[in-house]
């Protein structure tokens, strides 16, 4: 069984897996942190989205052995002790989720969205979130979140 | 997915003899084909051989009047890159059609080539910018790469190091996504070089294939209007939930009169 060492959320750690184990088994069930959701389990809803590396990417598509050594951030990871990161305090005051299924994976890839263009157009938050479904909010608020999340990150 | 041995290789010379020493393996690039794959059990390799860490396999450099993306360069960086957006902004404008961010961010041209999906982005530009695949043993000229649907004139083994695209003096890419995947349904991609016009076609057939009635018009005459009337032929094409044939054929000259910037 290969053994990986990654770090998650600013802490070292490291587990033994198989090679089929996937980056988000690895987070959910090695690790215990069920913030990152797995949504459709076919690459297409982005509800597991984490960051390897300082960039945004799907973890159910992802093999854990494959980002052996990475630099991994979850939704656990953003908040520092009480205070929210900027695009979880949006998501909260602009009403931007329902049941919150979807939501660690919104934010995480809002975040990748923002860190790579700092001030985008709303035309350009609702294409760049193609990656991401959500079956509850109809988007609308998600996309007010970003933009005045992006307001507070640059 | 089935277990199978995960291994890592240190080179290219490791990877094509990790392949080679395997019952039936496969190499993994970004993994946004092969991991679904796996999952769904459409495909049960004994070995999987990463190329993640092969940093030479990485890059995009210009070589005299050509760009040269190796394989393992995502579709991000490629759409990012000063170099693409400044020599042929149509293939950086392609890359950042592909899927989403988070698909963007892992997957690669080589993978996108080898796997040749019948509806994957790259093939109409590495079609009509001429390109050449540069293997680990030869050149394969774009003309001969694509065989058919989810096929290629790779070998058994044979791994893409990098393309080469020629600058055309333009280009142009239009597609008209699949709603739900956003997939092209059909692609086209444009371009003007100093041997006359290229026009490729992706989505529409088993696999990304040439319109020689548009080359034509279009080398006399650089402009959109010279192909409105003609007509493609839906034979061959695909019909299915998104698109019958018949639409396809009239989406081919649709998009390919948006390429060229009507
Ligand atoms: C939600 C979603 C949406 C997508 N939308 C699009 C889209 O709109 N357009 C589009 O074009 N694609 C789309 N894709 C596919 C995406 O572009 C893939 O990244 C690409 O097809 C495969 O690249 P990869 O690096 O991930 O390869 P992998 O999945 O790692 O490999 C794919 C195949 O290629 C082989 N391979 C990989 N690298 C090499 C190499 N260097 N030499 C030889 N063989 C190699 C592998 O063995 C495997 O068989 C989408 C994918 C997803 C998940
Ligand atoms: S669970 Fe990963 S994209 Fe849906
Ligand atoms: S809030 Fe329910 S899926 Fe998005």
């Amino acid at each position: 069984m290969p053994s990986i060492t990654m770090t998650v959320n600013d802490k070292q750690v490291s587990g033994d897996v198989e090679g089929r184990t996937l980056l988000v088994q690895f987070i959910r069930d090695h690790l215990g942190l069920t913030g990152t959701h797995v949504g459709c389990d076919t690459s297409q809803c982005g509800a597991c989205t984490v960051h390897v590396n300082g960039r945004a990417v799907k973890s159910c598509s992802l093999l854990a052995t494959h980002v052996d050594g990475a630099d991994v951030q979850t939704i656990e990871g953003l908040a520092d002790g009480d205070v929210l990161h900027p695009m979880q305090e949006a998501f909260r005051q602009h009403h931007a989720l329902q049941c919150g299924f979807c939501t660690p994976g919104m934010v995480m890839s809002a975040i990748g969205i923002v860190n790579d263009n700092p001030d985008p157009t709303e035309r350009e938050i609702r294409e760049a979130l193609e990656g991401n479904i959500c079956r509850c909010t109809g988007y609308h608020n998600i996309v007010e979140a970003i933009s005045a999340a992006a307001k507070e990150m640059r | 997915m089935y277990d199978f041995e995960y291994q890592r290789a240190i080179s290219v010379d490791d990877a094509l003899k990790k392949y080679a020493d395997s019952e039936d393996a496969r190499f993994l690039a970004g993994g946004m084909t092969l991991v679904p794959v796996l999952k769904q059990r459409l495909d049960q390799p004994s070995n999987v051989v990463d190329l993640g860490d092969l940093a030479d396999m990485r890059g995009i450099s210009q070589e005299g009047n050509a760009i040269i993306i190796k394989a393992m360069t995502t579709h991000h960086a490629v759409n990012s890159s000063e170099l693409v957006i400044s020599k042929i902004p149509a293939l950086a404008h392609l890359a950042g059609t592909i899927g989403d961010h988070m698909v963007r961010n892992r997957g690669t041209i080589g993978g996108s080539l080898a796997n040749s999906d019948p509806a994957a982005s790259y093939p109409s530009a590495v079609l009509a910018l001429n390109a050449t695949i540069i293997t680990n043993n030869r050149e394969i000229a774009a003309d001969d790469f694509f065989t058919g649907m989810f096929d290629t004139a790779l070998e058994e083994g044979e791994l893409i190091l990098s393309v080469s695209f020629p600058i055309p003096e333009e280009a142009g890419y239009k597609h008209f996504p699949n709603p739900a995947s956003r997939y092209p349904i059909v692609g086209s991609f444009v371009a003007k070089t100093s041997n006359g016009v290229r026009v490729a076609i992706t989505g529409a057939g088993p696999c990304a294939f040439r319109v020689d009635d548009f080359e034509d018009a279009l080398t006399k005459k650089y402009n959109p209007e010279a192909i409105r009337d003609i007509k493609v032929s839906d034979e061959g094409l695909a019909t299915d939930i998104h698109a019958s044939a018949e639409y396809r054929a009239h989406l081919i000259n649709v998009m390919t009169r948006r390429a060229i910037g009507e």
